[in-house]
């Protein structure tokens, strides 16, 4: 068998163009602590152990997972909300995890978050107008004082909000309209990055389509990238170029939507597109769903080797010991074709578990 | 039939004025079958389900009309008593968050003894072991070693287990399971429906699956109410409105889910935002959102027609839009 | 077929009236909210003069009948208690034995005291020692409390375990007990020493409730989407957390303010709060209460004037609170 390093091809997983973020071994972990005022360090959860991908200017990239996966993690990492306990996040070939100051100030510009939560994100008590302007109000250099204003409201305007509501409070708002609000903010200083953790989720059906929508108006209007992180593995499917997926702290499998959607090697993958409801009530009858057992272990002890092992139904003694490298799996390295992405398992095979629709 | 609701209404008397939340809801449930009632947020689906339980906060709610039929009795003509007796015993109901409807001071197994002893009279012994049994049941492992564990120490999987197994302890007629999943991730959520599902089968019980995911509702219902604004628009029995919906609202929720066929393009969205329960537009409540909208439609209130025998729609113009689907 | 996306129509959309989202919020929803709002959305020209929390606060309180009325109060007191010449004309310490216990009379409209002084020069005349006793130390508690707490809750780790280690062992003092020892220690007729006692020991309770309202404002997403967007601590602290986490702190202080002022009274009657020839309501108070049921009025007009001024800033307080919500709006 040969080799996999981490030089493996990345074709699939790669973006087209130059990449203008670069994550590479990316770590967090946050310390357990015991004591009140010596404080004594027990161990720690691994939130996020080691993930790697490439982020093209003006692409999407979908990360999924379950709750504790660390997909939020990697969101706050790369808005430098958190610090990471290793790693390299390269900007534009530039590492910002080393940053600090001026530098790291300037380069936090042009990477912006859109959060999930549109009744917390804003704060309660400042006018949609001082929500909007405050990013002008901490980099005075990108917008004189007197046209700030005037800028506010184009925003609003451009994510299809009444300019005029701008002396409103948070409040006076629905959850759908408070997300484009939240939007607005992140658009201010006319970032190449926009990280959106569950941006729809909070929402109700009839509305998150229309903040999807705004969303793929604005990253064609701007040329933004987008880290688009949610649970909603068919809302992904729709607004990504390429999708990762993270189990337990690490990514577990990367590629172009139809490498992850049409063609999973890894099993964990395969439950997970499994077991997502498809509203289409004749598929229960012929839909083959593989039911995991067991709950996600807890990040701060994993299981040794690969950490899905535990709920795995491949799972030999093999796994246990050697934790499987993201790469493209030997056996579909030469075949090339839609299966030859990263996957992190020693037993990857394809097997299709998303309904082919009739329609395409 | 196991439960009517016939033309129930609910209102919530506040500070700033009357919200309808419930206007004349009317549907049923067999035993052994699934209704799915499909709604977003202040639809009164759960208002429904609420004054069904007679859990309803009242003040500031009250029950303005209707009546509730269960095994033929109307439970809103029972005495406050005689209600208690029926919860629990022949209707339970299953919430959402699972951690906060468990209490964290008592250990899960004292929780759930504590239905035998006080509706069954048993002793704390046997009711102990009946709990070992029933955790066996929703399939949490090392039932005997855990049932002495508190709610914490279980994850929100099992947590939701442990909730549908208090539901399941007196082998009611009816469940009502609120939005059972939605606190869930959908491995988990997998495991959970098929073990609904399966219990449901095993004891022929009716339930009423209160839910917005309509993944969800294609998997187990067999039947579909749609609400809006606190009525219902449409139902039908789970193919029908999968395969061709009769009312704009139903066709808008389907199209709103993205398809494969769409990538790259613009997802399908309602236009506009829910109302206002205190002030619910005039004849249609959808009519300033749908696609669809005439003047008929501003002024006056859609009946629920007869689409098929088993099926109806609340739309002026259900014809049409079944043509179109 | 998805219809083509045109943001301008969305926007007219938007104005639909709305249930806000919740399931079960039934609140007044946004668009009738604005309706009301004199001057509403149409009104709002992008000419229109930028608002702020404070600019609307302002423009609230000003309409708010509970301010207009505590203020004047207030104002009232404040002013009796720099000028009370203003409104008596007596010596509040020129007693006549003789006069002892009378009731409401010519002369004596309150009537007079155990020793013979009149109730109504004394009463107008205590408001000035009574009045900045409580202010000063609710003054006092709430800014070293807020601060104390601000910083335990907002920096958390060590200054939160050191802070509130020290907040516990001023809480452990008992008030009566801990005013014997340390007010006797401290010899002056002015009423700083026993301000700074009340400061002392009443910063603790503040400084709980600030490092709780700060650490709850500081886990909202706002405050992370302020630093994702380079934000200074002073920046997160003044704009986003402090806002956030003055509304508790100005309740508890204004209710406190009562408290002290009966406690100077208790502190008064043990003989180590204020001295004679200070006039205080507290010092009355703890004198009448000895003769309260054949001279209740004695202790009425002291007590009374006591509540009243509690009641004020309570009120005040209250209408404060309010204006920094703009929900309540």
């Amino acid at each position: 068998m040969p080799e996999l390093t981490k030089e493996a091809p990345r074709e699939s997983s790669a973006p087209a163009g130059e990449p203008i973020l670069e994550v590479r071994g990316l770590v967090k972990h946050f310390p357990l602590t015991q004591g009140i005022l010596f404080k004594k360090q027990i161990g720690a959860v691994k939130a996020v152990d080691g993930v790697d991908f490439d982020l093209g200017a003006g692409e999407t990239l979908g990360i999924v997972g379950e709750s504790g996966c660390g997909k939020s993690t990697v969101a706050k990492l790369l808005v430098n909300l958190e610090q990471p306990t290793a790693g390299e996040i390269r900007y534009k070939g530039e590492d910002i995890t080393k940053l600090s100051g001026r530098a790291l100030k300037a380069v936090r510009r042009n990477i912006q978050m859109v959060f999930q939560d549109p009744y917390t994100s804003l704060n309660p008590r400042m006018t949609v107008g001082d929500i909007i302007g405050e990013p002008y109000e901490i980099h005075p250099e990108v917008a004189p004082k007197g046209s700030r204003r005037q800028k506010v409201q184009e925003l609003l305007d451009v994510v299809g909000l009444n300019p005029e509501y701008i002396n409103r409070y948070p409040h006076q708002f629905s959850g759908g309209q408070r997300q484009r609000i939240g939007i607005a903010r992140g658009l201010a200083l006319r970032p190449e990055i926009i990280v959106a953790d569950e941006p729809v989720s909070a929402l109700d059906v009839s509305v998150q389509a229309q903040v999807v929508n705004l969303l793929e108006k604005l990253q064609d209007e701007f040329g933004l990238a987008y880290v688009f992180i949610a649970h909603d593995l068919s809302i992904v499917r729709h607004i990504s170029d390429r999708v990762g997926v993270m189990y337990l702290g690490r990514l577990v499998e990367i590629g172009s939507d139809q490498q992850i959607y049409d063609h999973p090697t890894h099993p964990y993958t395969q439950a997970l597109l499994s077991a997502v409801p498809v509203p289409d009530p004749d598929a229960r009858l012929h839909r083959e769903r593989i039911i995991l057992s067991g709950d996600v272990p807890s990040p701060a002890n994993p299981p040794s080797g690969c950490r899905f092992r535990t709920r795995c139904w491949k799972a030999q003694e093999r796994c246990e010991l050697e934790v499987p490298e993201l790469a493209v799996p030997a056996v579909f390295r030469l075949e090339g074709g839609p299966t030859a992405h990263p996957s992190a398992c020693h037993f990857a095979e394809e097997k299709q578990v998303v309904p082919e629709s009739d329609e395409s | 039939m196991l439960l009517e609701v016939r033309d129930l209404q609910v209102e919530f008397r506040t500070r700033d004025g009357v919200a309808k939340a419930v206007n004349g809801v009317t549907y049923e449930v067999d035993a052994g079958e699934t209704l799915a009632v499909l709604g977003e947020s202040g639809s009164g689906k759960s208002v429904t389900a609420q004054a069904i339980m007679g859990i309803l906060d009242m003040p500031p709610g009250k029950i303005t009309g209707g009546e509730i039929l269960f095994q033929g009795k109307d439970l809103l003509k029972l005495k406050e008593d005689e209600r208690r007796k029926v919860r629990g015993a022949e209707m339970a109901m299953i919430f959402q968050d699972a951690l906060s409807s468990l209490n964290p001071v008592l250990s899960v197994g004292d929780q759930l003894a504590e239905m035998f002893i006080v509706h069954r009279g048993m002793s704390k012994k046997d009711a102990k072991l009946k709990a070992i049994e029933l955790m066996d049941r929703v399939r949490i492992p090392a039932a005997k070693e855990r049932v002495g564990q508190y709610p914490h120490q279980f994850s929100g999987g099992m947590r939701q287990r442990i909730m549908i197994a208090m539901a399941l302890a007196l082998e009611p007629a009816l469940i009502i399971a609120d939005e059972p999943t939605t606190a869930l991730d959908v491995t988990v959520q997998a495991q959970v429906m098929d073990l609904l599902a399966e219990l449901q089968r095993e004891l022929n019980m009716g339930l009423i699956l209160i839910t917005h995911d309509l993944g969800v509702v294609a998997d187990v219902a067999d039947k579909i109410a749609v609400m809006y604004a606190g009525r219902i628009v449409e139902r039908a029995p789970v193919h029908d409105i999968y395969k061709a919906p009769a009312h704009p609202y139903t066709k808008g929720l389907l199209e709103s889910i993205p398809r494969l066929d769409q990538k790259g393009q613009e997802l399908y969205a309602i236009k506009g935002l829910p109302p206002n329960l205190m002030a619910i537009p005039p004849g249609c409540a959808f009519n300033p959102r749908c696609p669809r909208a005439q003047d008929v439609c501003r002024t006056d209130v859609p009946p629920l027609a007869q689409v098929t025998e088993e099926r109806q729609s609340a739309c002026h113009f259900w014809k049409e839009t079944l043509r179109d689907a | 077929m998805p219809e083509a996306y045109d943001p301008k129509d969305v926007s007219k959309d938007a104005i639909a009236p709305t249930g806000a989202g919740g399931a079960m919020d039934l609140a007044m929803s946004e668009a009738e909210t604005l309706e009301k709002t004199p001057g509403g959305p149409l009104g709002t020209g992008p000419q229109e003069k930028a608002r702020s929390l404070w600019t609307d606060a302002w423009q609230q309180l000003r309409r708010n009948p509970v301010f207009i009325i505590s203020s004047l109060l207030i104002f009232f007191l404040v002013l009796i208690s720099i000028w009370p010449q203003l409104i008596a004309s007596g010596d509040p310490n020129s007693c006549q034995l003789a006069d002892a216990h009378q009731s409401s009379g010519p002369g004596h409209p309150f009537g007079t005291d155990a020793q013979g002084c009149d109730v109504y020069t004394r009463t107008v005349y205590g408001a000035r020692a009574s009045i900045s006793v409580g202010i000063c130390a609710t003054l006092g508690v709430a800014i070293l409390g807020s601060i104390m707490g601000g910083l335990a809750g907002f920096f958390g780790g060590w200054w939160d375990g050191l802070l509130s280690r020290l907040a516990d062992v001023f809480f452990a003092i008992p008030v009566v007990l801990g005013g014997l020892v340390f007010l006797s220690v401290v010899v002056s007729s002015t009423i700083w020493p026993v301000v700074g006692f009340m400061i002392l020991l009443g910063w603790p309770q503040i400084s709980r409730i600030a490092r709780g309202a700060v650490i709850t404002a500081k886990q909202n997403d706002y405050v992370q989407a302020a630093r994702a967007l380079g934000a200074s601590n002073t920046r997160m602290l003044l704009r986003h957390v402090t806002p956030n986490a003055v509304a508790p702190v100005i309740v508890v202080a204004t209710i406190a303010l009562g408290t002290y002022i009966a406690l100077e009274a208790t502190l008064s009657y043990l003989g180590v709060g204020l001295r004679p020839p200070t006039v205080s309501w507290g010092i009355d108070i703890s004198n009448a209460s000895n003769y309260i049921r054949n001279y209740p009025h004695e202790l009425l007009w002291p007590a009374g004037a006591l509540s009243i001024t509690v009641l004020a800033f309570i009120m005040l307080g209250d209408a404060v609170r309010d204006a920094l919500d703009p929900k309540l709006r």
